[in-house]
């Protein structure tokens, strides 16, 4: 199947030249991908599961390794193999642990790291090891009611059958990331109050449509955008809240502290959620974080599931991170003396620092609102253990 | 004292009705004598120098106001300000130390010393006392070089008399001196309403002593504030609309018409920024970048602005000069040429018609831009001076002695405190310190090349944040020098916190809550840096300092122009904001300063030494002495 793979790698290099952004259109696109991999797989006929499992991990370690920031697509990788491993327990054969295994090395040293945390639930990975069949996920996998139906179903099953499924699965998981949105933005008006003054960040559309919907229902507020250099996102969701008619106004980052004592709510959308409630979201919103603790303002994040990702942070703000292109701080004509372009002339006098990403520790964090409702930063780890297998922290 | 109590005889029902002076006047009618006895040696001494014009007693400072139109003020002196003056005599024994002349005298000290410290604030009130009530008198001289006499006259009265003394007020005390102030231009017009608003001056003045002893008993006070009431209304309408038209360096622009009225006088014709945020409708918020042209036809027709102040002016507006040093520098030359061309005009005294003069360019430079604090400590001290200029010099060695102190000023006060600050905050810097600041601070920027001088190695992190992008300058300068530099925008302060050991940061000003009152964004670095447990330091020079408080970035700010937001210099593709600078519901707020609480504050380096924040007040006080004393 070339097309499959000039598919994947098309959108490798799109990843690794971020030419896809935001966690929501990267969890789209390659949902759809992983989709187009599981129709094509050609099944061998024993160990389809399996198979079909290590397919999609295959082109999932490819896809996080193209861009290792964007956590979302592992996210989804890992949601789809769980559509798959609710499969393969049908399948039980011991060679899907083996195939496993042997694809333990190919993951990259950071996955590896992962892995390593996953021994943290031993009955888990025991019995992945075993090879006791009955299995692997059963407690971990959130649909354990599809499992037991999948259990029922015939081992002999064609092969059909069985892609048709995990299709099934793929696209249910197509359909919510879609459909993240409007399930967040419906809780809006249970959290925003007439006349609130709502602080934001960025440029995000969960936010956008949860102001919106709030809007619809008559609420009347205000909301300030704190503009978010150097890519001025605040820009682009200011236009957009002014285009549905709410009341804006645009400030610069430095004035988030000055203007926070008169702000009720701070609103952001978050780039990935991780299992201990720490947030990764845009640069500027661990000030606003801070400011706002300071003046007890509640600080909420909404985030679809496919932001939630199941791994522990370690040093986020630099390991989850990327710095962009100076250029976007510096004119380059400016201060082309003093900059040194890698010809390597010593070490330069001057540095340009533009990361993308910030993070916010769960203490900072007063609410996060997912699709499935408002949670604490403290119940994170759990919501996420309801949509991965603890064996798939590892891909 | 013996000419002014007779008059004060006959009003002295009158003052009753008033009823302000309920708390003083169980004082002035316990003990005129000794106060008369007292005040008496003082002012006959100087008097007979001054003007051989009047018999009427006049105390000092205000002495100075003896001159032809004297006798109109010492009627409409003598129905009001019979308290006041009494209380401007007993007020100048203060600093003495004789206080114990008189048990009347003392009993009132005492009485006052809970509502708040006494020597210091007698000092405070002193020095308006001398800057608000000798240009009050002096206005009338404007009033002749300018226009229709009336509103010029009214508008830099008020902002003399008020604006020292609304700077240093407690609430309380502001309210009194309003209340004063209206009963005494109520008394006045009864009187004949003839001139009152020079009397008003230093009766405001002077009650805010009065007010004092009244601040415990709230009841009589507001008695007296009811009292005043139907009185003024009858009369002082046009009284009120000229006293209002004072321009205020801290004017509430929510107030209609006041603003009206401001507009009506400004020379500066702003053009009021249509889409404003509701939350700062107290500050003015002009359209930028459509006065210069204006103003710059106009020039011929300023025809008593002196060029060296335009110029400033012009330069304020523009933005070519920044920063709290570099203005506070710039306003002080200008004067010291105003000085140097000034000549008194035949039948003025200098002291009077140069306060007003500069008083005038004053009112000037705030329409231009509104006053730092720095600027206005330097104003309180140039009128300081001239009010203080002894009436036996001449006219060429009062103006020498004035070009002097304002030299000593900048060059001790700014030039010579930088130094010291500079030698204190060296002692900080270690090797291998990673150094982070904000902004363009000058004195941090001092502060990082004398230690690199000194061979130190240390790193250093410039953070900056648009419209002004200021730290792309220090960036140049720094690495122009040899040093090592990053440099990011203040979004990405947590990301490069980790390295930082410690932070340097500049203020426009330190209110003596230890609030640090800076460049936009201060506090948010401040912040971070207190989060991350790093050591904020600040370099602020003592003359910043300020006895005002301040809770939030919003009560009192700057609003700059809100187009600087929309558009982002020197990147075209963001233009998202294009076109929606009109939409009603599209508000930019630029604002330029913010309140750093005192808790992200380690220490602050002055001229005076290293402090903590909760040290303030104590260098504050002591400034303000050394000030009135010098």
């Amino acid at each position: 199947m070339p097309d499959v793979q000039s598919m994947v790698l098309e959108f490798v290099n799109k990843l690794r030249k971020r030419k896809i952004e935001g966690s929501q259109a990267t969890a789209r696109c390659t949902v759809e991908l992983l989709r187009s991999v599981i129709s094509h797989h050609r099944v061998p006929h024993a160990n389809q599961a399996s198979a079909l499992i290590d397919a999609v991990k295959a082109v999932g370690a490819q896809l996080v390794a193209a861009n290792p920031v964007e956590l979302a697509v592992g996210n989804v990788v890992r949601r789809a193999a769980v559509a798959g491993l609710d499969l393969l327990d049908a399948s039980d054969d011991d060679e899907d642990v083996n195939g496993k295994g042997i694809g333990y090395p190919a993951m990259s040293a950071a996955v590896v790291a992962a892995a390593a945390r996953s021994t943290l639930r031993p009955p888990s990975l025991q019995t992945l090891l075993e090879g006791t069949p009955e299995s692997a996920t059963a407690p971990y996998t959130s649909s354990s009611g599809a499992d037991s139906e999948s259990k029922t179903a015939d081992k002999s099953s064609i092969t059909r059958k069985l892609k048709h499924d995990v299709i099934e699965g793929v696209n249910q998981l197509i359909h919510e990331i879609a459909g993240c949105h409007e399930q967040i933005a419906e809780q809006a008006v249970e959290h925003i109050h007439q006349n609130e003054v709502i602080l934001t960040l960025g440029s995000s559309r969960t936010v956008l449509e949860f102001l919106c919907a709030a809007k619809e229902k008559k609420r009347s507020f205000r909301v300030f955008v704190a503009e978010g250099a150097p890519r001025y996102q605040g820009h682009l969701l200011a236009k957009e809240l002014v285009a549905r008619g709410l009341q804006t106004t645009v400030i610069t980052d430095s004035a988030v502290f000055a203007m926070i004592s008169r702000v009720n709510m701070v609103i952001i959308g978050a780039h990935a959620v991780m299992a201990n409630g720490g947030v990764i979201g845009p640069v500027g919103v661990n000030m606003a974080a801070l400011a706002a603790k300071k003046h007890a303002v509640p600080f909420v994040v909404l985030a679809g599931s496919h932001k939630l990702c199941p791994l522990y942070p370690h040093n986020p703000e630099v390991l989850l991170n990327e710095l962009r292109s100076p250029s976007e701080l510096l004119d380059f004509g400016e201060f082309s003396d003093c900059l040194d372009f890698g010809t390597g002339s010593g070490s330069p006098l001057l540095q340009v620092v533009n990361p993308t990403f910030d993070y916010v520790p769960p203490s900072l964090v007063s609410l996060f609102i997912t699709d499935t409702g408002g949670h604490n930063p403290s119940y994170m780890y759990r919501l996420i253990a309801d949509y991965y297998s603890a064996d798939d922290l590892v891909m | 004292m013996e000419s002014r109590r007779n008059p004060r005889a006959v009003v002295d029902p009158k003052v009753r009705q008033v009823g302000f002076f309920t708390s003083s006047q169980p004082d002035s009618t316990h003990q005129p004598d000794p106060i008369a006895s007292e005040s008496h040696p003082v002012a006959s001494s100087i008097s007979p120098s001054g003007n051989s014009l009047s018999p009427v007693m006049i105390p000092p400072p205000r002495h100075n106001s003896s001159d032809t139109f004297l006798l109109r003020a010492a009627a409409a002196a003598a129905s009001a300000v019979s308290p006041s003056s009494f209380s401007y005599s007993t007020r100048r024994d203060f600093p003495d130390g004789s206080m114990t002349a008189s048990p009347g005298r003392v009993s009132r000290a005492s009485f006052s010393k809970p509502s708040s410290s006494l020597p210091g604030v007698g000092m405070d009130s002193m020095a308006a006392a001398k800057s608000s009530s000798v240009p009050a008198s002096g206005l009338t001289t404007v009033s002749v070089v300018n226009m229709p006499p009336g509103l010029s006259e009214k508008e830099s009265d008020q902002k003399k008399n008020s604006k020292p003394l609304k700077e240093k007020t407690t609430k309380a005390e502001r309210r009194a001196l309003q209340e004063a102030q209206r009963a005494a231009k109520a008394a006045a017009k009864a009187e004949g309403g003839k001139a009152p608003l020079v009397s008003s001056g230093s009766v405001a003045s002077t009650n805010v002593k009065a007010a004092k002893p009244a601040k415990p008993s709230s009841q009589k006070n507001d008695v007296a504030v009811a009292a005043p009431g139907p009185s003024e209304k009858k009369g002082g309408q046009t009284e009120k609309d000229r006293k209002k038209d004072a321009p205020h360096p801290r004017m509430q622009y929510d107030d209609e018409s006041r603003v009206v009225k401001a507009k009506r006088r400004a020379v500066v014709k702003q053009t009021e920024a249509k889409n404003r945020v509701e939350l700062f409708r107290h500050l003015p918020q002009y359209e930028h970048g459509t006065q210069l042209p204006d103003l710059e036809t106009k020039f011929f027709q300023l025809d008593p602005m002196h060029p060296a102040v335009y110029k400033v002016g012009l330069q304020y507006l523009s933005g070519d000069i920044s920063g709290g040093n570099a203005r506070c520098i710039a306003m002080l030359q200008a004067f010291q040429e105003v000085v140097k061309d000034y000549s008194t005009p035949s039948e003025k005294t200098l002291n009077r018609d140069m306060t007003a003069k500069i008083s005038s360019y004053v009112s000037f430079l705030i329409e231009c831009r509104p006053l730092s604090v720095s600027m206005g400590n330097a104003i309180r001290f140039v009128k300081n001076r001239i009010a203080k200029l002894p009436i036996t010099l001449s006219e060429s060695e009062a103006k020498a002695a004035l070009q002097s102190d304002i030299e000593r000023f900048i060059n001790e006060k700014i030039i010579m405190a930088d130094t010291v600050i500079v030698k204190h905050a060296v002692t900080k810097i270690r090797d291998g310190d990673v150094l982070l600041t904000y902004g363009s601070p000058t004195a941090v920027e001092m502060v990082l090349l004398h230690a690199h001088e000194l061979k130190k190695k240390f790193r250093v992190l410039v953070v900056d944040s648009r419209p002004k992008l200021e730290g792309q300058l220090l960036l140049r300068r720094l690495i122009k020098r040899g040093i090592s530099c990053t440099y990011t925008h203040i979004n990405a302060v947590s990301y490069i916190m980790h390295e930082v050991t410690k932070v340097f940061l500049g203020a426009s000003s330190v209110l003596s809550n230890g609030t640090v009152y800076s460049r936009v964004g201060t506090a948010c670095v401040a912040m971070v840096a207190s989060a991350f447990r790093v050591p904020v330091l600040v370099c602020c020079e003592a003359y910043k300092f300020h006895e005002r408080v301040q809770l939030d970035s919003i009560c009192s700010n700057e609003l700059g122009d809100p187009n600087a937001i929309s558009k982002v210099h020197g990147r075209e593709d963001i233009n998202y904001l294009d076109g929606l600078t009109n939409n009603a519901n599209l508000q930019f707020l630029n604002l330029m300063y913010d309140a750093t609480p005192s808790d992200y504050i380690s220490m602050i380096i002055t001229d005076y030494g290293m402090v903590p924040p909760t040290s303030v007040p104590v260098i504050v006080r002591e400034y303000q002495k050394e000030h009135s004393l010098v």
